[in-house]
């Protein structure tokens, strides 16, 4: 059973929201690092506002740690070496693993995210822009009063336009495919998968093995958490709107070939039901629009190519053991869109996201580890996802064809990595236990009954 | 930089000679250092100590891995092998376990499946007769794969006669011999 009075509803559900700011902050005093986490922590949303079935808050406020921010915050050696080795060694430090190499490396990260200074997160969603300033605006006065929690950066985030539904700065719909949680009584649709076991996501609930796994200490710091992996990735519109100009003399070869990247269409129409023409009424369906396979329906790949990006990041009846594979994904765009046809503008926009896991090292590391940047995945001998591998111009994009395939040579770099980390996502009661500085003696014996009105 | 560079020749027979640590520069993976592909594909060679008196029961595993992939013949598909070898073997009067695999992916990419799919099949349980191996495998995936990267021993030669070909292009020509010969069969 879940415990959806103490885990973060982060995870659990996507705020309707059309802006957002992403605080990152920085632990200069550990009592003021503490006061200011036990003033806020009333206002962080809980799993159950999500399940309630009544109207959500208009603001959605998320809170979040890095090891160093646990540490700040008083967390006792002992406790910090049981975290798990890549959430102590942070993103920055695993860079060499995720492809962060080149023009992604973290010496060229923004915002104070490749520093051991980053602490913490506060990740608000708001219904607009102006529901944002107002939190902001509250926040900060509420921050003023303790100076030793730092701002290092922040990130304004709007929903990019047309609204009628999400999509990023290349114009791809977004949030197509995502895996149900069991307990949370929402019938997965068709393609999706069955519900998959807490464990996957939140830390002291069974796995898709049946374990619950080394668990971080003390029990109270780690039960109802997850791990979040951030990452801030520039996209560069001009350039691709370039590429496809140059690989399709038509708009339709054109819109053919980013949807050949991708696996669907910009609409979101899989490619496995719509091999040729775009089908907006599928892609707005989702009861249809998620429900296919490859291993069946598209072995070859004639329809979405192998090394696509949503056949890497899902390879479905294609891989083993993808139930302990899959991630929840969160975020949004930033930055001003760019109009089409207009040359670009050198301004950075591009999308933050959070992938959500109870294992860095076995779920998001082995996507972007494997399944974005192996380039022998799926025997294709030199390819590497075309959005979010790490790119340097040498890779290639084979997309099956009869009689003979097309390949793309020489795909350039379509993002830019501006920073990441690691983060650990506490329950409701966790975040009171750090709120009190972390102490040996802390009482766990706090019903969450009692807890969810704020005792 | 794209790693395309080793040219398909696989009519040319290639070795490859390694440093001591068994690769050329350090890659880190997930879980340690990755080692590189050679003429002859990905592998490993676990050699650990087996506890006293587990000799027989240890045989009597590679009976039935046998008869696990006679009844499933693709049960280790998701692993990509071409070979697997089981050795036990003498230094002094004490008993060793050899585990050598040739496959063609890396091993650090796909760990956790390949454990899976040795609880799956029983292998594991033969690694529960060695020296050292964590008695909270079942649960602690990191402490098993600790164990295998700690016993792993690099090669420092290794030789293809076909070098870099992948069990799968194997297949695929023997399929298309087989089709070819099926329609010299049908122009009779």
């Amino acid at each position: 059973m879940l415990e959806l009075d103490d885990i973060q509803h982060f995870l659990l559900a996507r705020p309707r929201a059309l802006a957002a700011r992403y605080g990152f902050l920085c632990f200069r005093r550990p009592d003021d690092g503490c006061a200011w986490l036990a003033g806020i922590i009333d206002r962080v949303g809980r799993g159950r506002a999500v399940t309630s079935g009544g109207p959500l808050d208009s603001r959605w406020v998320t809170v979040a740690f890095t090891w160093n921010g646990l540490r700040a915050l008083g967390v006792d050696e002992t406790s910090l070496s049981t975290f798990p080795e890549e959430f102590r060694q942070g993103m920055a430090a695993r860079a060499a693993i995720l492809g962060d190499t080149g023009a992604n490396h973290p010496d060229r990260w923004v915002g104070g995210l490749a520093s051991s200074d980053l602490h913490a997160i506060v990740i608000l969603f708001a219904r607009d822009v102006a529901e944002r300033e107002r939190c902001v605006q509250e926040h900060q006065q509420y921050a003023a009063q303790f100076p030793g929690v730092e701002v290092l950066s922040t990130l304004d985030l709007e929903a990019t336009p047309p609204f009628d539904y999400a999509h990023d700065h290349f114009g791809y719909r977004d949030r197509m495919s995502q895996p149900e949680i069991e307990g949370m009584d929402i019938e997965p649709t068709p393609g999706t998968g069955a519900p998959l076991k807490p464990g996957e996501f939140f830390l002291g609930y069974p796995d898709e093995n049946g374990d619950t796994g080394p668990l971080p200490q003390p029990g109270i710091l780690s039960q109802n958490g997850s791990f979040l992996a951030y990452r801030r990735l520039e996209e560069h519109v001009g350039a691709f709107r370039d590429f496809l100009r140059a690989n399709g003399t038509t708009p339709e070869a054109q819109e053919l070939v980013a949807a050949k990247l991708m696996g669907r269409w910009r609409s979101g129409a899989p490619l496995v039901l719509a091999p040729t023409k775009d089908d907006p009424q599928l892609a707005a369906d989702p009861q249809r629009n998620n429900n296919f396979d490859y291993g069946q329906m598209d072995p070859h790949g004639y329809a979405v190519p192998l090394g696509a990006h949503i056949r890497r990041m899902n390879p479905r009846d294609t891989a083993v053991n993808m139930n302990r594979r899959r991630i929840i994904r969160r975020g949004g765009t930033y930055g001003p869109p760019l109009p089409e046809g207009a040359p670009d503008d050198g301004v950075e926009r591009g999308i933050a996201a959070f992938v959500g896991c109870a294992s860095l090292i076995r779920q998001f590391e082995f996507a972007q580890n494997v399944w974005a940047n192996d380039p022998r995945f799926h025997e294709l001998g030199n390819e590497r996802d075309p959005f979010i591998g790490t790119h340097d111009g040498s890779y290639d994009m084979s997309i099956p064809k009869r009689p003979i395939k097309k390949k793309i040579t020489g795909l350039p770099a379509f993002t830019t990595v501006k920073g990441g980390a690691y983060f650990f996502l506490p329950g409701i009661r966790a975040l009171r236990f750090l709120a009190a500085g972390a102490p040996a003696t802390y009482a766990t014996t706090v019903s969450l009954s009692q807890d969810a009105l704020g005792a | 930089m794209s790693n395309v560079s080793k040219a398909n020749d696989w009519a040319r027979p290639a070795a490859m000679a390694l440093p001591k640590e068994g690769y050329f520069a350090l890659e880190q993976g997930r879980y340690g250092p990755t080692y590189p592909r050679t003429p002859a594909c990905h592998g490993f060679t676990i050699i650990a100590k087996i506890k006293p008196g587990t000799e027989g029961e240890i045989r009597a595993y590679g009976k039935r891995i046998e008869d696990t992939i006679a009844a499933s013949p693709h049960a280790l598909a998701p692993l990509q092998l071409h070979y697997l070898r089981w050795v036990l073997f003498d230094i002094g009067p004490e008993k060793y376990f050899m585990y050598q695999g040739i496959f063609d992916t890396d091993f650090d990419k796909y760990t956790e499946d390949a454990i899976q799919l040795f609880k799956a099949t029983g292998v594991d349980t033969v690694f529960e007769k060695l020296e050292g191996f964590p008695s909270d495998w079942k649960t602690n995936a990191p402490a098993f794969i600790k164990f295998v990267r700690e016993h792993q021993c690099p090669s420092f030669l290794e030789y293809g006669e076909y070098p870099y070909v992948s069990a799968a292009e194997i297949k695929k020509a023997l399929t298309l011999k087989d089709a070819f010969s099926s329609i010299l069969d049908q122009m009779q």
